[in-house]
């Protein structure tokens, strides 16, 4: 089968000795540095580490429930696993996931600026996250907590008697580096797009991350104050969601759904914005309906802050709330199943070539769809009774963030790791990491929306014993999908020594980030790049090559 | 068959023997739900397989090496508002049909049998109007409706039956209500389905639906002497609300005949409905619900009376539907009106005279 | 949103406070003030979850929220009032006087802004003390008994109307979002003084008045955004049930 990569012939050529990460040497030169670039590696180191923690946790719940008894682990101890496993992929990992690795080292390469708006707030915003991420593991090594990822009150409030304000300072935090990140993309694409760099010739992945990051800046104090009022609840005893005082414990829930469903969106929508890229690229097209793509993230943006009492649908909502919220929920199922038409359509008379990032987008949009599907069961306020709260629910996340965000956040890495790094990683074994990742990602999660189907809850350490072999084909699959995780971080670390020289641009893509070296330099560009072709404008790149081939010639 | 390995072949075939994707359809809405939940599934399979079919062929027709060159598309308008407005009308025909449903579940009939389930950490007690008590399980019978009035005495929990199709949270401070008329005997689960605590997974039961007649001997068998009204009755006398609620036309407080199901006009000039939760309410907090034209001079029984003890205090106060200054003087047979679950007499001869 | 420039080593022209990312001062100055705007829409979003909180309980529990909210001292609020504002105004002065390149006026006005905002938290202190000494602080040491039985005034008569005990236990809930809102208020106070003197040490030193004042003006906002949240918290906490 064809391939597109083109790289430089191997006897000669070598990494540019000027760039990025030879600028400057030494720990300190990185613990300091502004260089969005730097700082976006510094995520992808900690990142990795926080996803292997959250995964140890999700191994643990496999292994629990092999079998019915809560045999491994004591129940509270089950209590505690899962909840940190939460705690850790949200805040720690699926919601900086990709904006804070890819979006870092994009989004100024993208809109052609020399770095972010506010590199020390960037920066700050990685040692908030590490602040934020440690407290948390210290909170799990000095008796866990296990309250949920949600902090239910009254329960989180008076009836457990774990770190639950140490782990929710830690969250509160941790908002506070994504809502950094956010403003300073805000501010980025605003204010600091290159000349001739209109709104309408922006990569979509950027569309996508501005989305993402309107929902950072404005959802995520909400959440803090929540935080706030539930560890002055437990320390001090007022009395704002607790029923014997007279608060409400719903008010709770309502400000907790209003951050974490767009919470959803944030994880989400970056990661569309990396499979438009990649289809784009490796369908050798323009996205097809490249203005329905942007605005559809801009719309689940939107949409995102009006449906989040979908979440409280047999919680005591009137009935009449929950057919407005319902109603709403269907309207913001909409724009996401335009974007997965118009990317099919856009293999549509393309040239389609199979490389890895393109393999993991493919499994992203298989599992996507079935994810999205599956939410409007559960946005359906009727199915909803039925479904919520059981492994259905569990199911239909895990498709949307696993299945999805991962998929898409393995699809970006793949994909501009040799910008990053300037190696290629030896592409058959990703290819195989791909299909084992999407393998191993099915026979994980789907059986568990039979599980749901059939009524067994969420959060049980014991279930009845007919219950298990459709846990057993999960544990099985979830082995599987533990190899297609290690293999990428074997051989990406192998490839930054071993792997092939890249060049400027192996995939032969138009964005402003293939046009220079790889990996880039400390100040991105030479000259501020004025853009005067579209965006995903493959015949602008040809017409360059051959000015190349001339010039050189 | 030889190479496959007999552990493993006993595995499968056992699963393929017990397998089933739904849990057995027990109540009136469980086929209906059934309906709506088959329909999603096709719709949600059509489109997978339209986009799957989609990428496949595409992948395979435009492969680079059959098709070396794209055609640049800039989009369709025709084609991306066919793509918005089909599935937007599913979604739409899902959402009908879905809310529907949902306002089916959450709306009892005027008819339904009341049982009030009282969760707490890590158990379910279920009342029934008669004074049986029972833990971590519930009787019901078949082809009558069956309305559970829910509530927390400490954090959530959920009440999941999903043999019925049912589930709704119980929640601490107020009464939450579901309903469901069981179809077929049997033995179903009963799940807490909110994350409650340590002992979430230990907070199971079983849902026993019996026949009317079976029911009836199960409902004998199980009396505690004292039906929920009874010991509310006598709640309602060792904490002297009838020093004020007595009937009488100079009463301090307003007459309980027949309040249930009424509507009142309180003193800020609210109508108010009386239900299950209004009367909770207004014992724990009576200042807020002071009826037009008495004193607000309620005390609170805040922390003086448990759930199960509102609970028989609220039956009581249903079931007053005469003039019961008389009963609560004269006081020994035969006082109880009789409410719509008929407790027996003899019981209730016991219970007047303690 | 510090701007001034660091080691620079480039040898191109620019001024000295240029970041070398930036294209111009100009688009500097613009993604400052944006990032800025942001920052206190964020602020909005934050303290928009204690207000909703506010209207909810304020309008289930009405009596208790009259009540307790007769039990704050009007007179200390409005003086807060009074110098919250009279703040804003010295701190618009500072920014004034940074544009008009008045180095001494400058420093002046932060001085001044520093001294009415640990004013409005000394009598912060003391509004908080009293609430400590009438067990009205959330929490065990909460006790409704004087909304129950009001304190007799001279004549002897109640100083305000008794509230039902059922209702008086949630005056704990307008307490805790008293303390709640004024106290998310003051740790905002706190951290704008903390920065007040940082920005004052570098004024003396002759910053910020070379023409370049982005930093000024952008904690002018963040100044301005704090004492309108008061604005909102003094009639909502204070003022609303006064006749």
């Amino acid at each position: 089968m064809s391939t597109l990569i083109s790289l430089p012939d191997q006897s000669t050529a070598r990494v540019p000795k000027k760039n990025y990460i030879t600028n400057e040497n030494g720990i300190m030169s990185w613990l300091l540095t502004g260089d969005h670039k730097r700082i976006a590696i510094l995520y992808l180191i900690s990142l990795t580490f926080f996803f292997f923690i959250g995964g140890a946790m999700a191994a643990l719940i496999r292994l629990e429930l092999l079998t019915p008894q809560s045999d491994l682990m004591a129940s509270d101890t089950y209590n505690k696993v899962f909840t940190m496993h939460g705690i850790v992929m949200i805040f720690f990992f699926l919601v900086p996931s990709v904006p804070a690795t890819l979006g870092n080292f994009l989004v100024p390469l993208m809109v052609g600026a020399r770095d972010l708006a506010f590199p020390k707030i960037n920066l700050l915003s990685w040692y908030l996250y590490m602040a934020g991420g440690c407290l948390a593991l210290y909170a799990m090594i000095t008796g866990g907590v296990d309250t949920g990822w949600t902090f239910t009150t009254p329960l989180s409030t008076h009836y457990v008697n774990t770190n639950v304000v140490t782990t929710g300072l830690a969250a509160f935090i941790a908002g506070f580096s994504s809502i950094f990140t956010g403003l300073n993309f805000i501010v980025t694409i605003h204010r600091m797009r290159a000349p001739g760099m209109t709104w309408f010739k922006m990569p979509l992945f950027l569309w996508a991350n501005y989305a993402a990051a309107i929902l950072m800046v404005l959802a995520t104090p909400v959440v803090a104050i929540a935080i706030v009022l539930v560890a002055l609840e437990r320390t001090v005893g007022i009395g704002v969601f607790d029923p014997t005082k007279g608060g409400d414990p719903l008010l709770f829930q309502h400000l907790f759904w209003f951050y974490s469903h767009p919470a959803v969106y944030i994880m989400i929508l970056p990661g569309m914005g990396v499979i438009s890229e990649v289809i784009s690229t490796f369908a050798r097209k323009r996205v097809f309906g490249y203005s329905a793509v942007a605005f559809s993230s801009v719309a689940i943006a939107i949409f995102g802050f009006f449906v989040w009492a979908h979440h409280m649908f047999i919680m005591g909502v009137s009935n009449y709330a929950a057919l407005v919220f319902s109603l709403l929920t269907m309207l913001v199922a909409v724009p996401s199943a335009i974007k997965i038409f118009n990317w099919t359509f856009t293999l549509y008379k393309g040239s389609i070539t199979f490389e890895t990032p393109m393999l993991y987008a493919f499994g992203f949009m298989g599992l996507f769809t079935i994810g999205g599907l599956t939410g409007v069961f559960l946005g359906v306020s009727g199915t909803d009774i039925h479904l919520t709260e059981t492994y259905f629910i569990v199911a239909h996340f895990h498709f949307v963030m696993v299945g999805g965000m991962l998929m898409a956040f393995l699809s970006g890495i793949h994909f501009w790791w040799p910008k990053m790094t300037g190696r290629m990683y030896p592409e058959k074994i990703s290819q195989l990491a791909a299909v084992v990742t999407f393998i191993g990602f099915n026979f994980t999660f789907f059986p568990q929306f039979l599980l749901g189907m059939l009524g067994m809850p969420r959060r049980y350490a014991a279930y009845p014993p007919e219950f298990q072999v459709l846990n057993v084909f999960s544990t099985a699959g979830a082995s599987i999908l533990g190899v297609g995780y290690l293999l990428p971080v074997l051989y990406l670390i192998w490839s930054l020594k071993y792997g092939q020289v890249a060049g400027d641009n192996p995939w032969q893509a138009t964005g402003l980030e293939w046009q220079i070296q790889s990996p880039p330099l400390t100040e991105n560009f030479t000259e501020i790049p004025v853009v005067t072709q579209d965006v995903y404008d493959y015949e602008w790149l040809e017409r360059q090559k051959e000015h190349e081939v001339t010039h050189v010639g | 068959m030889d190479h496959i390995s007999p552990v493993l072949w006993q595995f499968l075939v056992k699963w393929m023997t017990t397998f089933a994707i739904i849990p057995p359809e027990a109540s009136t809405i469980a086929p209906k739900m059934d309906a709506l939940l088959v329909f999603m599934t096709l719709v949600s399979i059509i489109g997978l397989t339209i986009v799957a079919l989609l990428i496949t062929t595409f992948s395979v027709l435009y492969r680079k090496d059959r098709n070396p060159q794209a055609t640049q598309i800039e989009g369709s308008t025709l084609l991306e508002a066919t793509w918005t407005i089909i599935p937007l009308g599913l979604f739409l025909i899902m959402f009908v049909w879905g809310s529907v449903l949902y306002f089916r579940i959450f709306t009892p009939p005027a008819n339904a049998m009341n049982i009030y389930v009282v969760g707490k950490q890590w158990m379910w007690k279920a009342e029934h109007p008669g004074g049986q008590h029972e833990i971590n399980s519930l009787h019901v019978p078949t082809g009558q409706p069956v309305q559970l009035t829910l509530i927390s005495q400490d954090v959530f929990h959920s009440f999941s039956i999903p043999a019925f199709r049912v589930k709704r949270e119980a929640i601490p401070g107020r009464y939450t209500t579901v309903w469901f008329e069981a179809t077929t005997t049997g033995t179903y689960h009963l799940f807490c389905t909110q994350y409650c605590g340590t002992a979430h997974s230990a907070m199971i039961g079983e849902v026993v639906v019996q026949t009317p007649e079976d029911y009836k001997a199960w409902l004998a068998s199980s009396t505690s002497g004292v039906s929920l009204a009874q010991n509310g009755e006598r709640l309602f006398s060792s904490l002297s609300c009838a020093a004020c609620h007595n009937g009488a036309p100079d009463a301090r407080g307003p007459n309980l005949a027949n309040v249930y199901g009424s509507k009142l006009t309180l003193t800020t000039g609210q109508p108010v409905l009386v239900d299950e939760a209004y009367l909770r309410q207004a014992i724990l907090n009576p200042s807020a619900h002071i009826t037009q034209g008495f004193a607000p001079i309620m005390p609170t029984y805040q922390g003086q009376i448990s759930e199960e003890g509102l609970i028989s205090l609220v039956e009581y106060i249903k079931t007053l539907n005469s003039n019961y200054r008389v009963q609560q003087t004269t006081n020994t047979t035969e006082l109880l009106p009789e409410g719509p679950d008929k407790p027996g007499k003899s019981s209730a001869a016991q219970g007047g005279t303690k | 949103m510090d701007s001034h420039a660091t080691a620079h080593s480039e040898a191109h022209e620019h001024p000295a406070h240029l970041r070398h990312h930036f294209m111009d001062a100009a688009q500097q100055k613009e993604s400052a003030t944006f990032g800025m705007w942001l920052f206190l829409l964020t602020e909005i979003m934050f303290f928009g979850g204690l207000f909703t909180a506010y209207l909810v309980y304020r309008n289930w529990y009405y009596p208790a929220f009259v009540a307790g909210s007769h039990t704050l001292d009007i007179k200390l609020g409005m003086f807060n009032t009074l110098l919250l504002i009279t703040s804003s105004f010295t701190m618009a002065m500072g920014v004034w006087c940074s544009e008009t390149r008045r180095k001494s006026g400058l420093v002046w006005s932060l001085i001044a802004t520093i001294i009415l905002g640990i004013g409005f938290l000394g009598i912060k202190t003391i509004e908080y003390k009293e609430k400590f000494e009438l067990h009205h602080v959330p929490g065990s040491s909460f006790s409704a008994a004087s909304f129950v039985n009001p304190p007799l005034d001279a004549q002897g008569k109640p100083k305000d109307t008794p509230l039902a005990p059922d209702m008086a236990i949630h005056t704990e809930v307008y307490f805790s979002l008293y303390f709640a809102m004024t106290g998310m208020h003051a740790v905002h106070m706190i951290l704008g003084i903390a920065i007040l003197f940082a920005l004052l040490i570098k004024s003396a030193k002759g910053q910020y008045t070379t023409g370049h004042n982005t930093t000024i003006e952008l904690f002018g906002l963040y100044w301005h955004f704090v004492d309108i949240v008061w604005i909102f918290l003094f009639p909502l906490l204070y003022l609303i049930s006064r006749h």
